[in-house]
């Protein structure tokens, strides 16, 4: 009962057999060992697994594989570019805007959409917009800085001060 | 954890949708935005054995204004809900609920269709539908039908979606004018689904006597729950203090919420109170902010 699915992956084409109730998560972390994407609950709750499906932001353990047929993923190993890090990643760095990591791939993929929306976030709207992905480490705010860091240099404005808070 | 195994299609029309139905039964089940179903199917809560995919049939989402009707494809994404024009404009009820249904990601791919044919008293859009007096289109190979709101909810996960049928499309009266509506519910935490709310419309006349009001309940009762006591209080009378404290207690005393994590009933009960009679005072300044 496998089903040909063709789905495209940062830009790069893959045409492969999966049973319907293979997810994509697991499509992308084991059939493309993209292992950036992570799954934290498995339960559609912490958005560790946030990937890009036609450019929305989906949380990729809550989705079938046959459902990405024909469609675009984006991941966090496509963010970077030859020229460098995405603003978003260089936001996190400067920001500390993660401590283990392990929310950061979710975190980045979720934020991209946020901006691509909205490239002015209110910090209201972005601790809203990543309500949907739980860090267990930095208590959002060097997060919501580093995403402020990156909607500032992506309008091409001077990024703000990168003094980290300790709280 | 992963679904038992099931077989799957992803039609290209409504026609070909109903014929996959027609062969396989009570076997099928619907695929629409996933994010009730493929958690159902990954706790083997649910395995259906064939799985209808309607994402891809063209025509099913929408949200336009047509023949003093609000339509909304039942393939409508929470997320298209909080950016629609309409919805801004004039009903600003959704922009509440979707604010407080799930999170980002769940509501790029949840949609109003499946939020409703879900059937389940803890979703948020069925209270609204309730206040709104909503009808739902429901599609099979033999044509169209519209069930009022009041009819549609069965039983726990049951609607008046038969196996052979599909929902299609939402539709809500054009409210006149002097009309507000508001929505809230408590929840413990971001994307928690509500310990109770409620959903309110009420529209006024000039004098200001109330000459419409629909409230809905969520998760505060085995199905949706009109409360049907607390309309009465209000329509054809000045909604004063009085008689919004009547409707909040009415609203209390006639759902039947269970003790759970997220409190106990008495607890429960107090909330719809206050709850109600908070969404009746925005409802109302609405009303008259519009005029
Ligand atoms: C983490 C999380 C938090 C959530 N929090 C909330 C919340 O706070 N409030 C809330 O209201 N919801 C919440 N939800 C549920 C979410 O809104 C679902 O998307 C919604 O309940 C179902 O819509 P769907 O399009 O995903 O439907 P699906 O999951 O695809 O389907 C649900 C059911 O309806 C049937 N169905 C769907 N569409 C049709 C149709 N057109 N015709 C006939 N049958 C159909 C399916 O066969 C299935 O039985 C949450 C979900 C998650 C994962
Ligand atoms: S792993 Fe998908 S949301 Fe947590
Ligand atoms: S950095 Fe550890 S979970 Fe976010």
């Amino acid at each position: 009962m496998k089903k040909e699915i063709t789905i495209s992956v940062n830009g790069e084409k893959h045409t492969l057999e999966v049973e319907p109730r293979t997810l994509l998560v697991h499509v992308i972390r084991e059939h493309l060992r993209l292992t950036g994407t992570h799954i934290g609950c498995d339960t559609s709750s912490c958005g560790a697994c946030t990937v890009l499906l036609n450019g929305k932001s989906v949380k990729s353990c809550t989705i079938l594989a046959v459902q990405a047929n024909g469609k675009e993923v984006s991941t966090v190993e496509g963010m970077a570019t030859a020229d460098g890090l995405h603003p978003l990643q260089e936001g996190f760095k400067e920001n500390h805007g993660l401590h283990c990591g392990f929310c950061t791939p979710g975190m980045l993929m979720r934020a991209a959409e946020l901006l691509e929306n909205n490239p002015n976030p209110t910090e209201e709207e972005i601790r809203w917009g990543i309500s949907g992905n739980l860090c267990r480490c930095t208590g959002y705010n060097n997060i919501v800085k580093a995403i402020q860091y990156a909607g500032a240099k992506m309008r091409g404005e001077e990024t703000p001060s990168t003094e980290p808070e300790f709280v | 954890m992963i679904p038992a195994t099931f077989d799957y299609a992803a039609p290209q029309s409504l026609e070909e949708a109903f014929s996959l139905l027609e062969q396989h039964g009570d076997e099928a089940k619907i695929l629409a935005g996933g994010h009730s179903l493929i958690p159902m199917m990954k706790l083997r809560f649910a395995s259906p054995e064939f799985l209808i995919d309607i994402n891809n049939i063209p025509g099913l989402s929408y949200i336009k204004e047509e023949d003093g009707y609000l339509k909304i494809g039942a393939m409508t994404r929470e997320s298209e809900l909080e950016t629609s024009k309409v919805i801004h404009a004039k009903y600003p009820i959704f922009l509440d609920a979707t604010k407080l249904i799930a999170d980002p990601q769940v509501r790029n791919m949840g949609t109003l269709g499946g939020n409703l044919a879900h059937g389940d008293a803890a979703n948020d859009h069925p209270a609204l539908m309730m206040a709104m007096r909503a009808e739902v289109v429901i599609s099979s190979a033999e044509g169209h039908r519209a069930v009022p709101i009041d009819e549609f909810f069965y039983g726990f996960y049951m609607t008046a979606v038969q196996p052979n049928e599909i929902l299609t499309e939402i539709r809500i009266p054009v409210p006149g004018p002097g009309t507000g509506n508001a929505y809230h519910k408590l929840e413990r935490k971001v994307g928690d689904y509500a310990t109770a709310g409620a959903a309110v419309q009420i529209t006024l006349d000039q004098q200001g006597v109330c000459t419409y009001a629909g409230i809905g309940l969520t998760n505060v009762n085995p199905t949706p729950m009109r409360a049907a006591r607390s309309e009465e209080v209000l329509v054809g009378h000045k909604p004063d203090a009085e008689r919004i404290e009547l409707a909040g207690q009415y609203a209390s005393e006639d759902c039947s919420p269970s003790s759970d994590l997220r409190g106990d009933e008495e607890y429960k009960r107090a909330m719809v109170k206050v709850l109600t009679k908070r969404m009746i005072t925005k409802a109302i300044e609405r009303a008259h902010s519009k005029g």
